[in-house]
């Protein structure tokens, strides 16, 4: 599939803020940052919804994405986004009360959700379609989240040792998760073959012979993407590093040496940010979609 | 709304036979022709007469090489457009209702002032029957011509897909696939018409008809018997005959 900067941008943005907005409402630690903290996850997910109307072609017509939450999960990503920012504004006036915060932290997290669930709702692209999916998504939400957190806490007083633990083991658990992912992905999946395409070539084989077009289509762009697939081990080394094990040395280090948090949880998160936006090309560069079969054995596919 | 109907009164579809498809385009550039100048808005192309033309199209011809272990390669030209399954994934991922099934005849259509282009709906689609126009930002797919099917100010003869009309080998045939008695219907049971990517659950209302099975012996001409070979031909020829007979 085509990686579109645009969602990778939104997915990635987004769900930091979600996650960090799932964390400030449910914690109790460090009030006085809670402000700051609360406008920096509201920024983070809404440049995140701004960025993926950047790939539509109509971009004034967003507002209709609202309209259609019971069959579609994009429009319900779209009404749980709307609902959790109105929700973030309404904890702000109420004084950060306990209970909307926890509201807030729900829809923030079901947000995530719904944008991991376009993805692993759709057949046609077997590798998404997994529980899984949604699992990683919101696990790298909250662990992003999560060291975003104890960064604004430990400008203050610090989130204590607990809270440190708890952005560790989700750290840990997001790319455990990630790597049963991706163990599936490479597995023995059936994926719609040529042969099912088709309906031809039983107890034979087919290839296709001449492509029904000289030059390319909208379907090549968009699902027979392939370029950076050789690199792919290197790039998923990459993530797991940059994404796992940095920010994870990152909190150790920072539960280990209070007047260090700061120094390192701040380049911790730029480092886990970028792992995770290599995850996310991966996502999107790696995944074959069933149309492809049509195309198979042609040597533009 | 882009639930879904639970049954449609009719399921208008078409049935297309790879034996008899010869892989001309002609369906193809048909189909083009007709969609671009209809309704609704043109299907447009980029740089459609320079170095790299690329364009939205609803119907496109893959040839395909099949080999049987036992037999010799055959080319199968294997036309491919919307399907009009009846549990269509891409209406029910469309966020704005602009993707809909038509609960009278079946008829998966787009409502081109509603669509945002975010293009999902061709994600969603296992076939690749969804293009997205690169000059309007909305997404095309196959009507099956429903501005010809209905068209009073047409010919009756012309009341079917482009596609269909245009078809020289009749290898595309068009009907009410819900209808037990109607000719698309027949065909499918006579021929053993078949979905494409069953395993995917869409449930597609087009049905392929399989390539006819080739005898072993088919590359020889067979042996025609003389006809009539013993009858006595009359006039001059039947003269010379009897004068041949007399000398043999």
């Amino acid at each position: 599939m085509h990686p579109a900067l645009s969602i990778i941008l939104f997915t990635t943005l987004s769900g930091l803020g979600f996650g960090l907005l799932a964390w400030l409402g449910t914690s109790s630690a460090s009030p006085d940052v809670r402000p700051a903290a609360t406008i920096g996850a509201f920024v983070l997910a809404s440049a995140g919804l701004v960025a993926s109307t950047f790939h539509l072609g109509h971009p004034e017509r967003a507002w209709r994405a609202l309209s259609q939450w019971r069959s579609s999960w994009l429009s319900r990503e779209g009404v749980m986004a709307m609902l959790t920012l109105g929700t973030v504004m309404a904890w702000w006036l109420s004084g950060f009360s306990q209970w909307l915060g926890a509201l807030l932290a729900l829809f923030a997290l079901s947000t995530v959700y719904t944008t991991a669930m376009i993805y692993a709702q759709m057949r046609s692209v077997r590798q998404w379609e997994t529980a899984l999916t949604p699992a990683v998504f919101l696990l790298l939400a909250l662990a992003g989240g999560g060291l975003l957190f104890l960064f604004a806490a430990a400008t203050n007083s610090g989130a204590g040792v607990g809270m440190g633990s708890i952005v560790l083991i989700l750290i840990v658990a997001a790319w455990i998760v990630k790597f049963a992912w991706w163990r599936r992905a490479d597995g023995d999946i059936e994926i719609s073959a040529t042969r099912s395409a088709t309906g031809l070539g039983i107890g034979g084989e087919v290839r296709l012979f001449e492509s029904p077009h000289t030059g390319t289509n909208y379907l090549l762009r968009e699902m027979g993407f392939r370029v950076g697939r050789k690199h792919a081990r290197t790039l998923r080394r990459i993530a797991v590093f940059a994404g796992g094990v940095v920010p994870a040395a990152g909190v150790i280090l920072a539960l280990a040496f209070d007047e260090l948090a700061l120094f390192v949880l701040a380049p911790a998160i730029v480092v886990h940010l970028l792992g995770v936006l290599a995850e996310r090309w991966l996502f999107f560069a790696e995944a074959r979609h069933a149309v492809m079969s049509y195309y198979a054995g042609a040597a533009r596919a | 709304m882009t639930a879904l109907p639970k049954k449609t009164a009719q399921k208008l579809g078409l049935v297309i036979d790879l034996d008899t498809c010869v892989g001309c385009h002609a369906c193809v550039v048909s189909c083009k022709e007709w969609n671009t100048g209809g309704y609704p808005a043109p299907l447009s192309d980029e740089d459609a007469y320079g170095a790299e033309p690329v364009g939205a199209w609803l119907n496109r011809v893959h040839s395909f090489e099949v080999t049987a272990p036992d037999a010799a390669a055959r080319i199968v030209h294997f036309p491919k457009s919307c399907l009009h399954c009846d549990n269509a994934p891409c209406v029910t991922v469309c966020p704005t209702g602009s993707s809909y099934k038509r609960e009278e005849d079946g008829i998966v259509l787009v409502d081109e002032d509603l669509c945002i282009g975010c293009g999902l709906c061709a994600w969603a689609c296992p076939y690749g029957a969804r293009e997205m126009d690169p000059v309007d930002g909305v997404m095309k797919k196959c009507t099956l011509c429903v501005d010809r099917i209905y068209n009073d100010n047409l010919a009756e003869e012309d009341r079917e897909p482009a596609c269909v009309r245009a078809c020289p080998t009749r290898a595309r045939h068009f009907g009410d696939l819900n209808d037990p008695d109607s000719a698309v219907s027949k065909l499918v049971a006579d021929r053993g018409g078949y979905d494409l990517m069953p395993e995917q659950g869409t449930k597609p209302v087009n049905q392929y008809l399989p390539p006819r099975p080739r005898d072993a012996d088919s590359t020889r001409t067979p042996r025609l018997d003389p006809i009539d070979g013993d009858a006595t031909p009359d006039g001059i020829l039947g003269w010379l005959d009897r004068a041949l007979e007399r000398l043999g």
